[in-house]
């Protein structure tokens, strides 16, 4: 390993790192503007200067490589005075129109030129200007600020794998943008708004909205997708004003998806904010006690077996323990937290996980997705695939629909009879997998809510066993799901009990009372004549069918844990109150037992997640994956051979918040837009 | 020059004539068989070539769709350069360089005369669409500065009266003399060799 000289201080680090990063082990701060851990290096800003031994001139130490005995200083006369001659130049052609700027107080070009910067100018030339672009309805531009650092360019090209931001034009007249207007067809370009380091790209739906000193910043957790994406909610008084991605290696590294950042503005409305009673057909506002004292009245009349409940896909774990209880208390089976039908967790954990965790599929040298979208269903997580793929040296088959996943695959086939040729051997992908040292494959929830899915699932279990993926140290089995709740839901077993009806059964008319725990995307209809208790925080699909509202809270507002699809267990935090009248969702469901006359055994969170971590032990250690066994699940049988498909039909719209949202209700028109046929006439 | 301005037609299509096809591949098999993208550069100016010497956009996108590269990267390539012309030029794009080295020589005077003998300002067509008059920076023929080019021919030790002859020449459909205007042969001095004129001498 390479030994440095830095400031006086001998230090050792891997070879291959700049001399930037061995500073920072070092515990010295560079100033940079174009560098970014996850980029490649592009070394244009100059901004990071340092003196090395020997070398006539300062060196750009971002783009350097170490080499033993390199004598580096970072703090002389010189650089300081190399570093303002750049930050001059830079600010030569920035506007410093801070006051009317986003970026303002957390400007790394503020900052900076708060250590490097001149108190005045001597550039009476002059300044250029460059029109604005438009990139949709997320980002917002102001390209003037643009300092050309390409970080921008970069990440589209290189982490969201669409190349369509570029730098055109050279000099002076150089500008960075897409050429011909239109939207980043991405689902992650929000993410250059937080690499932006100026104001040139800042967030259109956050704009002139406040000053980061004005926030409160929560860390939480998303629970747009199964990922777990770990973010920060920024909260002025009683309003989410913004989301933000918080850095953990393991799950999202630093980024999250636009639905996780921008959906936020769909908690500002249509929310259910006082219970409601149906009166003469309609939903009448009324008390707790009254919409209490209305459930308490049919429950009371009802027999536990036809009492049912559904969990939704943003239910969390906490609410889901408390409701099951409820339910066994009532002499209920009948519970179900796939609200999408979808016939997994029966067997063995390890049958619904995804085992090899996130930041394994960086070890996967063979990658078989079935029946998935990632792209679409986990953007996160399919940004993974990519920087495993652009790492060289892996095989990436795709059994399904044939979509531009962002990077190059083998498209083996559509249906099960494909899945049933690898797993038999005969297709040429079986012997890719066989030959892999770590091959693993990919199924997704489009697969599970299959009539055949035991079947398919099954398949897949043999595929995985017969080509080594399940080996020592490795597990290559993967589900990909799609909704925040589920797994907890699985390991909470919030599925039927003996005897119990899921959810197929709950929807075929049979119950006479079903409690709607945020479950919104099921065919209300087929509920039939039953008493619907909804409880929720959006007037929505179930809060339209329901007899009694119970008005919830969302993820952002309340302390709740929630397990994602590989099994790490995560907790939210309350950043903001819920609205109006509504409660935390297991307040709820503890006043409700009281007043159904089986008090639950908890009165505080506190004793809840002690219950619940004793039955499920698991859910208690918090930021961990409890591993899971193999074992058996699926079935065997035939499967039949439709395609397989995506769940997903609109990706800015999934859930209750994101379909409230007006930025997510823009980027479906402007989907929309950009897939009619261009005219080509015009710029 | 960044922007595609809106006051002109795009065309809607464009498709390499069979020859130019021909010379596209040519290029292509100058490379390793996955760098393709490196032939952007010869495939532009043929596309340029064949499209009356301006680059429409739809050019630029059949280059890259063909070269399997990201449009965005052609467009990087075509605007970085300025012998792409990405807006429509007349038949005769004269191209005046008014670098130092021109410019110490008189480069004003010829930018004068051009403007003067076409009724044009920089970057202007033509009403009749026969000429384009730019400037440019160095064209690398200081050393017969000034001098301008027109398509794909230099013109060089220019002086008013020179330069709006060979505009009028063109403009009648004739073919002016290239290459230096004065008594020069190539880029040696005026006049002749004055040095190394005579054998080395000896045996
Ligand atoms: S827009 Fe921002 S991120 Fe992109 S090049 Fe300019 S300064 Fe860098
Ligand atoms: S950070 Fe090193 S050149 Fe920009
Ligand atoms: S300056 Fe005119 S050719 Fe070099």
């Amino acid at each position: 390993m390479p030994k440095l000289t830095i400031d006086g201080v001998e230090v050792e680090v891997d070879a291959g790192l700049t001399v930037l990063q061995a500073c920072e082990i070092a515990g010295r701060e560079i100033p940079r503007f174009c560098y970014h851990e996850r980029l490649s290096v592009a070394g244009n800003c100059r901004m990071c200067l340092v003196e090395m031994e020997r070398a006539p001139k300062p060196i750009a130490s971002c783009a350097m490589p170490v080499g033993d005995g390199m004598v580096i200083t970072t703090d002389s006369e010189t650089i300081r005075q190399a570093r303002k001659g750049v930050m001059e130049f830079l600010l030569i052609n920035h506007p410093l129109d801070c006051p009317i700027c986003d970026q303002g107080g957390e400007c790394d070009l503020q900052d900076q030129a708060m250590g490097y910067g001149y108190d005045r100018s001597r550039y009476a030339e002059e300044k250029r200007a460059v029109k604005d672009k438009n990139l949709g309805p997320l980002v917002s531009t102001v390209m003037t600020r643009c300092i050309h650092c390409t970080r921008c360019i970069r990440f589209a090209t290189e982490i969201a794998g669409v190349p369509e931001l570029g730098a055109t034009g050279r000099g002076e007249h150089m500008e960075v943008g897409t050429y011909v207007e239109k939207t980043l067809s991405s689902e992650l370009s929000g993410n250059i708004i937080d690499l932006c380091p100026v104001g040139a790209l800042t967030s259109k739906p956050y704009s002139f909205n406040a000053r980061p000193w004005e926030l409160k910043k929560t860390e939480s957790i998303d629970v747009m997708d199964a990922l777990g994406a770990n973010i920060r909610i920024d909260t002025r008084g009683a309003e989410v004003l913004r989301i933000v991605p918080r850095n953990n290696d393991d799950v999202n590294e630093e980024w999250i998806s636009d639905k996780s950042r921008f959906a936020c503005d769909g908690l500002r409305r249509q929310r259910l904010d006082q219970p409601f009673v149906r009166q003469d057909g309609k939903l009448q506002a009324v008390s707790w006690d009254e919409a209490f004292a209305a459930i308490a009245g049919k429950v009371k009349s009802t027999s536990g077996n036809k009492i049912a409940a559904i969990a939704g896909d943003q239910a969390d774990c906490e609410s889901m323990y408390a409701l099951k209880k409820l339910m066994e208390s009532l002499g209920s089976a009948n519970m179900d937290c796939r609200q999408d039908g979808a016939a997994v967790g029966e067997g063995s954990r390890a049958g619904y996980l995804f085992n090899s965790t996130i930041a394994g599929i960086e070890d996967a040298d063979a990658i078989l997705i079935v029946g998935a979208d990632p792209r679409l269903e986990s953007p996160v997580l399919n940004a993974r695939i990519r920087k495993r793929f652009l790492g060289g040296n892996v095989s990436i088959g795709v059994i399904g629909e044939e979509t531009d996943l962002t990077y190059r695959y083998d498209y083996l086939g559509a249906g099960p009879d494909t899945l049933a040729d690898v797993a038999a051997g005969s297709n040429s992908f079986a012997q890719v997998l066989k030959d892999a040292s770590n091959p693993m494959i990919i199924v997704g929830s489009g697969v599970l809510t299959r009539a055949d899915s035991a079947a398919v699932l099954g398949t897949a279990r043999k595929l995985a066993e017969a080509t080594g993926m399940i080996a020592d140290g490795w597990n290559g089995f993967n589900v990909l799901h799609t909704a925040a709740s589920r797994v907890g839901g699985l390991d909470l077993g919030f599925v039927p009990g003996e005897g119990g009806a899921g959810t197929n059964e709950i929807l075929s008319g049979s119950m006479d009372v079903v409690y709607l725990l945020g479950a919104d995307e099921i065919d209300m209809a087929a509920l039939g004549g039953a008493f619907v208790v909804y409880q929720g925080h959006h007037g929505d699909a179930g809060a339209h069918r329901a007899d009694v509202i119970l008005p919830g809270a969302a993820y952002t507002e309340k302390n709740a844990t929630y397990v994602n699809l590989e099994g790490r267990v995560q907790r939210t935090q309350l950043a903001s109150f819920p609205v109006g009248e509504a409660k935390e969702d297991w307040a709820i469901l503890r006043a409700l037992s009281a007043e159904l006359g089986q008090t639950l055994a908890f009165d505080s969170l506190a004793e809840l997640r002690d219950r619940m971590t004793t039955a499920t032990p698991s859910l208690g250690n918090i930021d961990d994956i409890a591993a899971a066994e193999w074992g058996g699940f699926g079935a065997d049988g035939a499967m039949n051979n439709d395609a397989f498909a995506s769940p997903i039909e609109n990706f800015f719209m999934t859930d209750p918040i994101s379909r409230a949202s007006q930025t997510m209700a823009e980027c479906t028109a402007a989907r929309d837009n950009s897939t009619t046929a261009r005219t080509g006439t015009h710029g | 020059m960044n922007t595609p301005t809106q006051n002109f037609e795009q065309p809607t299509s464009f498709e390499f004539t069979p020859e130019v096809m021909d010379m596209a591949k040519a290029h292509i098999a100058k490379y390793p068989a996955d760098r393709q993208a490196s032939a952007v550069m010869p495939l532009l100016d043929l596309a340029q070539r064949q499209h009356d010497g301006w680059l429409p956009r739809a050019a630029m996108d059949y280059v890259a769709d063909f070269l399997g590269m990201p449009r965005i990267e052609a467009y990087e390539v075509a605007t970085f350069y300025t012998m792409y012309n990405l807006e429509p030029v007349g038949k005769h794009h004269v191209q005046v360089c008014t670098n130092l080295p021109c410019w110490l020589r008189g480069s004003d005077q010829i930018v004068e005369a051009a403007k003067r003998n076409l009724g044009v300002e920089m970057g202007e067509t033509t009403d009749d669409g026969l000429f384009t008059l730019s400037s440019m920076e160095c064209l690398g023929a200081c050393v017969n500065a000034p001098m301008m080019q027109i398509n794909d021919d230099y013109y060089e030790d220019l002086d008013e009266t020179v330069t709006e002859s060979i505009l009028t020449e063109l403009r009648h459909g004739q073919t002016p003399k290239t290459g230096s205007q004065i008594d020069r042969k190539s880029c040696e001095p005026i006049g002749g060799l004055t040095s190394l004129n005579s054998d080395a001498g000896g045996d």
